[in-house]
């Protein structure tokens, strides 16, 4: 076997070489996932403090059904669900694109899994802060502004950076309702060029380039919300098996000398 | 509701269709979950030896399909397996090699997690015993990590199954397809593509209250 790297010269039959439409479709990748991520991070972050508003339990209830639904389907149905099922139902939505859809579709999954950290980071902080904001004369809602909120985001941002990197990676259910996207693209070019292995490294790579994007423009908005004096929040608040990826310490030479 | 009709959906659709799905969808999630556990407490142990290349290879092989999609991981073994194995195979069976090698890496970041929960202490009182490597992981650390474990274990075993309907991809028959095929043959997507929200929501919210409850009891017990 060997490599065909000229295949993206080729031309797709539309007067667009394989490289031009796989740029293209990297594009609709990064669009979808940055729109999502807009909106899951908005709501998230509502949905989230809702569920620590102990006192009213309808919020309370509000934000654990928001969290429950969205979490317990899978992603691709939730897609078909925005795709096919609303539109019969609310029938002016069928105007809406399907960029439009995916987006909403990816958008309310991810804000469920935010939603979760939010709240988590939110309890995370000690009572004394809320109650000091109170003290001082903060509305409650103020004492969420300034306060609470800002203090859960840097604690939640680790958990997040990984959510978003997340996000990246399921933006590729969008091939099933045909949005052009990367993954769209690798089943197509595949199937047109034959020369699987080549289109699908290069869509790997992309992905994996996004992902470490993603990555570093996170940690670089970590950086830039730490305040003085405080640690990064690597510490606390981080859950999920991924959170200690720093952690490499090794069992104490275990295996050696038997 | 306006343009949806449920009606047609008799028990004799379900049993042709849904039920051949639901069954290769557990069988998926069953499979790669045991699969994907010891694979990943190798992975882990590979990852936590102290030799620095069994080490980076699992570091690389771990990370590496962290940061892929798994819609392409599907996609890549079922393009590849026909020509590293010589002859094809069905979508179900690459399906069950993607998900073991798949969910190994999440598996496997979960058990690396458990066993440094486990004190070093341990370890090396074991050692003090007198036992071997092997000994030690499976009689003090393997027993313990898995346990403390459990919860993440069962949450990861929840989002496997709605993973497992990815495989829509390559086009293999899960609970997703039987859905989708009933629909098609009867004439009416949307009502299928409902009724399967409906019941991935069920099996999902069921297991995620009973893992919950799991989790309260263990952490009684600690």
């Amino acid at each position: 076997m060997s490599w065909d790297w000229q295949v993206f010269l080729n031309d797709d039959g539309s007067g667009r070489t394989y490289l031009e439409w796989i740029i293209q479709a990297w594009g609709w990748t990064l669009s979808v996932a940055a729109c999502a991520w807009v909106l899951s991070v908005s709501i998230g972050f509502v949905v989230g403090t809702l569920r620590t508003f102990t006192k009213y339990s309808l919020a309370v209830m509000v934000g654990n059904i928001w969290v429950e639904v969205f979490r317990n389907i899978p992603i691709l149905v939730q897609v078909f669900l925005w795709y096919f099922v609303l539109p019969t139902i609310f029938t002016s939505m069928q105007q809406w694109s399907g960029f439009v859809l995916v987006v909403l579709a990816l958008g309310f999954f991810t804000s469920s899994r935010i939603a979760e950290q939010v709240k988590a980071g939110i309890n995370a902080l000690p009572k004394g802060q809320g109650m000091a904001a109170l003290a001082m004369g903060l509305t409650p809602l103020q004492s969420y502004r300034y306060v609470i909120l800002p203090m859960a985001l840097r604690i939640i941002l680790p958990p997040l950076t990984s959510e978003s990197m997340n996000l990246l990676k399921n933006s590729s259910v969008a091939f099933a309702v045909s949005i052009p996207e990367l993954t769209m693209f690798a089943m197509q070019a595949q199937e047109e060029t034959s020369r699987g292995i080549e289109i699908y490294l290069a869509v790997t790579m992309l992905y994996a380039v996004s992902a470490f994007a993603v990555n570093r423009l996170m940690a670089a908005l970590e950086r830039h919300l730490q305040i003085p004096g405080t640690s990064s929040g690597n510490s606390k608040g981080t859950n999920g098996p991924g959170a200690n990826a720093n952690n490499t310490n090794t069992l104490p030479s275990i295996g050696g000398g038997h | 509701m306006g343009g949806l009709d449920l009606s047609f959906f008799s028990f004799d659709i379900i049993s042709k269709f849904v039920l051949k799905g639901l069954y290769f969808s557990t069988e998926l999630t069953i499979g790669s979950t045991i699969g994907g556990i010891v694979l990943g407490t190798l992975l882990a142990l590979m990852r936590l030896s102290s030799s620095k290349t069994l080490s980076w290879i699992a570091v690389v092989y771990v990370n590496g399909m962290r940061s892929i999609p798994l819609v392409m991981v599907i996609l890549w073994f079922f393009l590849l397996m026909p020509t590293l194995i010589g002859h094809s195979i069905g979508a179900e069976t690459s399906a069950f090699i993607t998900f073991i090698a798949f969910e190994a890496a999440f598996f496997s970041e979960i058990m690396r997690a458990g066993i440094q929960s486990i004190s070093k202490g341990q370890v090396m009182a074991a050692q003090a015993l007198g036992m071997t490597y092997a000994q030690n992981m499976k009689l003090v650390v393997l027993p313990q990590a898995f346990r403390n474990m459990l919860p993440v274990l069962l949450t990861q075993t929840i989002v496997l199954f709605q993973d497992t309907s990815l495989v829509y991809a390559i086009g293999a028959y899960d609970l997703l397809k039987g859905f989708v095929t009933a629909g098609k043959i009867y004439g009416r997507p949307e009502e299928a593509y409902l009724l399967a929200t409906i019941v991935y929501f069920v099996i999902c919210f069921s297991l995620s209250t009973w893992v919950k409850r799991i989790q309260a009891r263990i952490s009684i017990i600690r």
